[in-house]
């Protein structure tokens, strides 16, 4: 028996959601409907929780300062502090690692090419905590153990699309290698639209974000062909989170032969704040 | 041969590349000193002083006094290093992008709420023109 990649979820991991959650906002006419939206991935994840959760975000300026930039990191600690942001921490719990399954994932990537830094001590801030809460909701203890995949998508340039394409397909081999009967989902957050600094702050391209969504479950590969510049132009300084999703999706078995795969729940909603927000499992 | 930056024309748009950060290191590692709660208190309270304990320039230090965000992207911040000045004061990431624009808190609010900044008429410097 090995491991296996059951589900993949897309999201946004916008701080100001995990702050609407941390503070109770959830009904507030602002909030219910993104809340909402989400409830029917919560159920469905109820009923799906794996053995483990390879997660894909960016750190935010918290665990990686500008004194080291890793293009890919990959955890592999037993357990990663919830970070104080400036707000102080969120009241999340925190978060468990599962350093074998990790350590193996980082011997098979890396012999696949892929030269991750390996990070033993990590702070995981709102990249890896609101998505955990939007699919999970307020826990006393989160449902299974997280890998995290922190990506830079920070300081420009970041990795290109086809890059993060198929370190999603090396990971899967790295899974799928593993020699215990796990089942584990591969996350991608991030993005959608959305632009944080400048003038042209609070940029939202709707029509983006919808063929974004159909080309990523239907062509991935012509995806991973889109050029940063696109990005930047068409959806926001800060839509370039998006090449992550792309980690994920090249971790699902149709780009290696299998059936493709269905789409659970897909759900947009704008503004969260500054950002459009997807769900689909 | 010169690295190509296509994303140059892009109207009201920093890009943060290995250029801007090298400018703004320092002002960047200040803003990471602010996750510290005694940090954010001790700056808080002589914010002078405490920028004076950081190689940045003189530029940058009175963009932070002056709360001036697009004064300080310029100056190779980050919005994800900024937002902790932000955060010290209390500020959301909302509130921090909104003084950007040169609009009201509620006007920005109000434009998000209505689906966000269209994308006609701002893709690059000669449309928005």
């Amino acid at each position: 028996m090995s491991a296996r990649i059951t589900a993949s979820v897309f999201t946004s991991h916008v701080p100001a959601i995990g702050a609407a959650l941390d503070q109770g906002k959830t009904e507030e006419p602002y909030w219910q409907p993104l809340f909402a939206g989400y409830e029917p991935s919560q159920e469905w994840m109820r009923d799906n929780i794996p053995d483990a959760i390879v997660l894909v975000f960016n750190d935010h300026a918290t665990a990686f300062s500008l004194d080291m930039i890793p293009t890919f990191a990959i955890g592999t600690a037993s357990s990663y502090a919830v970070a104080d942001e400036g707000w102080g921490p969120r009241p999340v719990p925190e978060v468990q690692g599962h350093p074998d399954l990790a350590a193996h994932i980082a011997h098979s990537v890396i012999q696949q090419d892929f030269d991750l830094t390996i990070v033993n001590r990590m702070a995981v801030d709102h990249g890896l905590t609101v998505p955990l809460s939007l699919m999970f909701g307020q826990p006393d203890a989160w449902p299974c153990p997280v890998i995290p995949v922190a990506v830079n998508v920070l300081q420009y340039p970041v990795p290109s699309g086809q890059r993060c394409l198929d370190l999603g397909k090396a990971i899967r081999n790295a899974i799928e290698s593993y020699d215990e009967s796990l089942d584990v989902q591969v996350w991608g957050t991030g993005g959608m639209s959305h632009q944080l600094q400048g003038p042209r702050a609070g940029l939202i391209n709707a029509d983006f974000d919808a063929a974004f969504l159909d080309t990523l479950i239907f062509d991935p590969e012509c995806l991973a062909a889109m050029p940063h510049v696109e990005y930047l132009r068409e959806a926001g300084s800060e839509s370039i989170e998006l090449v992550m999703w792309l980690i994920a999706r090249g971790a699902m078995g149709d780009l290696a032969g299998r059936p493709a795969p269905s789409v659970e729940h897909r759900f947009y909603h704008v503004p969260a704040s500054n950002t459009a927000l997807v769900t689909s499992s | 041969m010169a690295i190509d930056k296509p994303y140059l024309d892009i109207p009201g748009t920093t890009v943060f590349d290995a250029a801007q950060a090298r400018r703004g290191y320092w002002l960047n590692q200040f803003c990471m000193s602010l996750m510290q709660a005694d940090n954010r208190e001790r700056f808080l309270g002589n914010e002078c002083s405490y920028l004076d304990e950081w190689d940045m320039t003189a530029a940058q230090k009175q963009s932070v006094l002056d709360r001036d965000m697009n004064a300080m992207i310029a100056l190779g911040g980050n919005i994800y290093f900024l937002a902790k000045i932000g955060a010290t004061d209390g500020k959301s990431f909302q509130q921090m992008a909104g003084s950007m624009t040169g609009m009201s808190e509620d006007e920005y609010r109000a434009m998000m709420i209505g689906g966000g900044r269209s994308i006609d008429g701002n893709r690059d410097v000669g449309e928005a023109s």
